[in-house]
């Protein structure tokens, strides 16, 4: 549907358009069923960067408070990125692995459930 | 004998003096085009047929408004000063119950200054004279609920931080563009739905919701400026109530092609509601110290059991509940509790104090919401516990993904199967990706697009480096001007708590 408006033409440009971000892309991380972050994180991310750095650099930053997280092996996490299920290899950079402006990463730590199992 | 008759009837009787004081203040158009006198009153849709069916919900004229008003001013005002001088802020409960107020002066003040703008807009472009005068009196009264508490919480800024920027902060601080974005789209909105956001969603259904937790809570945790002010504009609510539910019936009551309209509205407006309350939720479950009642017992008696029976009148025009609501009866298990979770991981960035709640509380919790709050919500403060005890009090890492249309963290999760598991949602709209927390809120924005790709959504801005530059504490402190260490972080320790112990006698 559309807006009605007073104006015939009630179109405006996004604020949250790439270009405002410089070479850098808005990127937003979720950890399921760990609830200790009260939502995904909202941080900044390069197209040219890996996913193996994307790990080490901004992930280890965002979610390295939890008691799970040095507990994690990575070998067994799951990811879903925008909806679809991802095998990423470490190597390859996000821009190959189809991350984009907004995408939502999410992944699942299927042994670790959060603080005394609770999810936390 | 027909002389005297003559004189007396020079006195207007009150029936006659009341329309000559309102409705006969209305103008016919001889020479310019009606329709270019209202241009807001058809490009949403509405067909008004007849104006002359509104019936005025405020029997008052503007003389005997401005007596009364003049009259409950000069009562209020000799109990803030009665306030003052007996130094009533040792009154209240403790020192945790000011940062509900710092949290009301911040984002429900403002508040009242835009409904006071919104109403003085629409005030101006209603074709019938009835609902003019309603939008114009109203406008008056919210300017009024402004000064008012401006001036009842200003004696609490000799004695606490988190008071001294309030204006500047709703403009800038990220969770108080919650607030701040739901009425700015009313506002932008057309006229009609405008009255039928804030006269009718939130004033005739929602507001008992927010009136409960303050004035009630203020009463509880012994706030007497905050309850005289609540007093005081208690009357004005009243009217306010009386003309949401006047544009309701009225639209409903002109023409059959309104109710779809309405409807729409109803849907979007109970859901952007219900969001914002639930910041209200967690100040009755989590900031009082002296608890009223539970979210979850408000929100059953004043919208489960009065909202209900409302529309269930209102179902005889084709009126249906709000879209959602099965959710929302749901959500009232969780909410306050993923609300509070939200400043307590913020709570370094949040303009008031945040705190684990204590045993006796988390039991009151336990006892409240015996469904969720165990198998949920106290393991979270249990892992809280033990971090603070660990001396890594835990403040989030890094900034939380906000939903585009109501602009709150993404914080709520599924209430079909999982409690536990987050809630995302989302739109692609001109090749762009919009998240959104809700099906509510995910509906909300397919419907019109256009208007939320434009939200300012402060933790993208921070991204975009438009929030001052150098490190986090810098724009806390120059760009939402928080006196860092002081307004914000955890109460244990805070300046707020020190003084307040010094002053009870009791200094650690």
């Amino acid at each position: 549907m559309t807006v009605r408006a007073i104006h015939n033409n009630y179109q405006f440009e996004p604020l949250d358009l790439q270009k405002n971000y410089g070479d850098q892309f808005l990127l937003y991380v979720g950890w399921d069923h760990h609830t200790l972050f009260c939502s995904a994180h909202a941080m900044l991310a390069s197209p040219q960067q890996t996913f193996g750095q994307l790990i080490e650099q901004q992930i280890t930053d965002g979610f390295a408070q939890h008691p799970d997280f040095a507990k994690i092996d990575w070998s067994k996490v799951q990811y879903s990125l925008d909806g679809q299920i991802i095998s990423p290899e470490s190597t390859k950079t996000l821009a190959e692995l189809g991350f984009g402006h907004k995408s939502l990463l999410r992944f699942v730590t299927p042994e670790l459930n959060g603080y005394n199992d609770s999810y936390v | 004998m027909t002389t005297q008759t003559k004189e007396t009837s020079k006195k207007l009787n009150a029936k006659d003096r009341y329309r000559a004081l309102t409705r006969d203040l209305d103008w016919d158009f001889s020479y310019a085009d009606r329709k270019e006198a209202f241009p807001y009153e058809e490009f949403e849709g509405i067909k008004i047929t007849d104006w002359s069916k509104w019936e005025d919900p405020f029997r008052l004229t503007m003389d005997s408004y401005w007596k009364y008003q003049a009259e409950k001013e000069k009562k209020l005002y000799a109990i803030f000063d009665a306030f003052a001088q007996n130094n009533g802020q040792m009154n209240v409960s403790n020192e945790r119950y000011l940062n509900a107020i710092k949290l009301f002066l911040t984002a429900v003040t403002p508040l009242e200054y835009q409904a006071y703008q919104g109403y003085a807009h629409v005030g101006r472009q209603f074709g019938g004279i009835g609902a003019r005068i309603a939008s114009q009196m109203q406008s008056i009264d919210e300017l009024r609920h402004v000064q008012t508490q401006i001036h009842a919480m200003s004696h609490y800024n000799k004695f606490f931080d988190g008071f001294q920027d309030w204006a500047h902060m709703h403009d800038r601080v990220w969770y108080l563009s919650v607030p701040k974005s739901f009425f700015e789209d009313a506002r932008s909105a057309g006229p009609f739905e405008f009255l039928l956001a804030i006269s009718f969603a939130f004033e005739y259904v929602l507001t008992n919701l927010l009136f409960v937790p303050f004035m009630s809570g203020a009463a509880y945790n012994g706030d007497m400026a905050t309850v005289t002010f609540g007093f005081s504009a208690q009357s004005d609510e009243a009217r306010h109530m009386t003309l949401g539910l006047e544009i309701v019936k009225f639209l409903l009551e002109q023409h059959e092609d309104n109710v779809p309209i309405v409807q729409e509205w109803i849907d979007k407006w109970f859901w952007r509601g219900t969001r914002l309350l639930s910041i209200v939720g967690m100040m009755m479950d989590y900031m009082l110290p002296n608890k009223v009642m539970s979210w979850k017992e408000a929100w059953e008696v004043y919208f489960e059991q009065a909202g209900g029976a409302l529309f269930k009148d209102l179902s005889r025009y084709g009126i249906r509940m709000p879209k959602y609501s099965d959710v929302i009866v749901k959500e009232k298990e969780h909410v306050s509790h993923q609300a509070w979770w939200i400043f307590y991981n913020f709570g370094h960035a949040a303009g008031f104090h945040t705190w684990i709640p204590t045993d006796e509380e988390m039991d009151w919790l336990s006892a409240k919401y015996p469904d969720t709050f165990d198998k949920y919500y106290r393991p979270k403060w249990e892992l809280a516990r033990k971090m603070e005890a660990e001396g890594k009090r835990f403040y989030s890492a890094g900034l939380p993904q906000l939903c585009q249309v109501c602009q709150i963290p993404m914080t709520f999760t599924e209430m079909g199967d999982d409690p536990t598991q987050f809630s995302y949602r989302h739109s692609i709209y001109q090749g762009e990706r919009y998240h959104t927390c809700s099906d509510g809120c995910h509906d909300i924005f397919e419907r019109e697009p256009e208007k939320y790709i434009q939200a300012w959504l402060p933790v993208n801005q921070i991204l975009q480096g438009n929030c001052g530059g150098g490190d986090f504490e810098t724009m806390l402190r120059d760009y939402y001007r928080m006196n860092v260490g002081a307004d914000n972080l955890d109460i244990e320790g805070s300046p707020d708590q020190q003084r307040w112990k010094k002053w009870k006698g009791n200094a650690a």
